[in-house]
């Protein structure tokens, strides 16, 4: 998603430094480093992924983001960017700890399970929701921890994570989520976009 | 096969037709010795441009030399990198100016213990200074300077080869624009040195090494430095690639000869290995060499550890490892790349999936040749943007 990437490039200040967790074909990386000459690193498990990064003259470290991130000192980025991978960790907040260790903010976006569409699937349909954003079946999704943007909110209330900013996503549009909208736009939006830290 | 001293004498013959470097800047080696008026072998391939901006120098590893690619001249073998270096290949020879030489300490014509003591006027063997990996980079420092390059584009090598380019970069932070060490350490662990001291071990113990003497009578202990060799062939394949490649069979026979010949095909193969090399190789080098190895130590030379030794850097490294490399682990790797990223450098780093153990470097391994390719290439471009602004 495409959308994704311009609003994440928005939120980033110029200049910067970052850390892209899950950085596929470096898409997002290549976009920070031309618009916004941020200095980019990316962590990618995926050998090909990995390769086309390097085609592409961007500093990747093959590696697993759940057992790899403590190799980054504390607080040397800017930010640290995890788009749509923090629900197929073993452990999420153990993953969210460490990127805000290393992070000075953190970004994070996740596709949303409160979505209308896919209440309304599991509603009438009775089966687990196959969409755009999330297109696997229940046998052979790596998503592990499915949430909301209203779970992931009342998350980083609860463990008295700052949230700077958030932003629902849905197609072109996009909107601020406050917690005096967050019902509204946890129903409207396919995707959540956080700012932490 | 011609006897062993006419062997030796035909290699001298032949050595005096390679490339070589009189260096005469005088280097003060780590172990307080000084060197001077002495010969750097190297080769070329490739055109240098007029920019001066498509150099890579390639580190050779323990037994290599600096015949990368085409037909080495001495042994009439291929290069022991082809596989990497070569028109159209990963190191384009069209593209690049490829640049090796043998390391001091070594055999193919750079200056080591079978060359003449100018004090004694009879060959150095174990009067040969003891030499280390930094004093290896530095005598090729005069190599670069001498054909007036002044940044590289990318220096590469992989185990030994991989330990010069991080003292290179560590010693000369701003000397190349990219690194690529592959399947290397920053040091040698208790287990590479405990190999190599096996390999030692086994040259010393054959009695015609005779204290390093055996230079002046012509000869080579053969039996000893054939074991070395094998102990290093082991140590460069993985348990699984082993029992792959060799399993049980049995060497062109049908049943067990119920003796101590090579019965089994593996056996075969490392006599094969081992005797060979004794046609190409100095003994007293492979002890000098694997001592230099032994001794280094990144983090001992920059007292503040790994971190401190990657200081200031400007170079953007990709480092690659083998996932079955046991003799220089992913882990090890790792450690380097952690060390780069918590120093601020530009650093990637790509682990290979294979079951050929270390060796995988030098052989056709799809996804390293391409990662390499596409790494270097990609490097050129950012390279000759930043010489144009």
């Amino acid at each position: 998603m495409k959308k994704e990437f311009k609003v994440i490039a928005e939120l980033l200040s110029d200049n910067t430094r970052v850390l892209d967790v899950g950085c596929g074909d470096g898409s997002l990386m290549d976009l920070l480093k031309k618009e916004k000459n941020i200095e980019v690193r990316g962590l990618e498990l995926n050998q090909e992924n990995v390769q086309q990064c390097i085609h592409k003259g961007l500093p990747v470290i093959q590696g697993n983001a759940e057992t790899e991130l403590h190799q980054f000192p504390d607080q040397s980025f800017d930010y640290v960017v995890l788009s749509q991978t923090l629900q197929a960790f073993y452990e999420p907040e153990k993953v969210l700890r460490d990127l805000l260790k290393i992070g000075k903010s953190v970004v994070i976006s996740i596709p949303n399970f409160g979505f209308w569409k896919v209440r309304t699937k599991l509603l009438f349909f009775g089966k687990m929701p196959v969409t755009k954003t999330l297109p696997n079946t229940w046998y052979n999704t790596p998503n592990l921890h499915m949430c909301t943007i209203k779970d992931l909110f009342n998350f980083c209330d609860e463990k008295k994570i700052n949230i700077k900013k958030v932003i629902g996503v849905n197609e072109d549009k996009t909107s601020l989520i406050t917690k005096n909208n967050l019902e509204i736009k946890n129903l409207f939006s396919k995707l959540g976009i956080f700012l932490i830290g | 096969m011609p006897s062993l001293a006419g062997l030796f004498f035909w290699m001298n013959i032949k050595l005096e037709n390679i490339k070589k470097l009189d260096v005469i800047k005088p280097l003060k080696l780590d172990c307080g010795k000084t060197i001077s008026g002495f010969p750097l072998a190297y080769e070329t391939y490739g055109k240098l441009n007029e920019n001066k901006d498509n150099a890579i120098l390639v580190f050779h590893a323990l037994t290599g030399d600096q015949f990368v690619t085409g037909i080495n001249p001495i042994t009439k073998k291929e290069g022991w990198w082809v596989t990497a270096v070569g028109p159209g290949k990963s190191i384009d020879t069209n593209k690049y100016f490829v640049i090796c030489a043998n390391v001091i300490g070594g055999c193919m014509g750079s200056l080591g213990p079978k060359n003449i003591n100018p004090e004694t006027k009879t060959p150095y063997g174990l009067d040969f200074p003891v030499i280390t990996i930094k004093d290896m980079i530095r005598a090729q420092e005069s190599l670069l300077e001498h054909l007036g390059i002044k940044k590289l584009l990318c220096a590469t090598g992989g185990s030994m080869g991989g330990m010069q380019l991080l003292q290179f970069c560590a010693t000369f932070p701003d000397k190349t624009f990219s690194a690529v060490p592959i399947a290397c350490s920053s040091s040698h662990s208790a287990q590479n040195i405990a190999l190599n001291e096996l390999a030692r071990q086994a040259i010393m113990a054959d009695p015609v090494w005779d204290n390093g003497k055996y230079v002046l009578k012509n000869v080579q202990p053969k039996n000893g430095l054939a074991v070395a060799r094998m102990v290093g062939h082991i140590s460069y394949l993985s348990e699984k690639g082993m029992q792959e490649k060799f399993g049980r069979k049995l060497q062109e026979k049908a049943d067990y000869e119920f003796s101590f010949n090579a019965d089994f095909q593996v056996e075969s193969y490392l006599r094969h290995q081992g005797y060979a090399f004794t046609e190409r190789f100095d003994a007293n080098s492979i002890l000098y060499i694997t001592r230099a190895m032994d001794y280094f130590d990144l983090s001992k030379q920059f007292k503040g550890g790994l971190i401190e030794a990657f200081k200031n850097q400007k170079t953007k490294f990709l480092i690659i490892s083998f996932s079955s490399d046991w003799l220089y682990t992913t882990k090890e790797n790792k450690d380097i790349v952690i060390a780069l990223n918590a120093s601020g450098a530009d650093v990637s780093y790509s682990e290979i999936i294979t079951d050929k153990g270390h060796d995988s470097f030098l052989l056709d391994e799809p996804d390293f040749l391409k990662t390499l390719k596409s790494f270097i290439d990609s490097m050129y471009e950012k390279f000759k943007n930043e010489k144009r602004i």
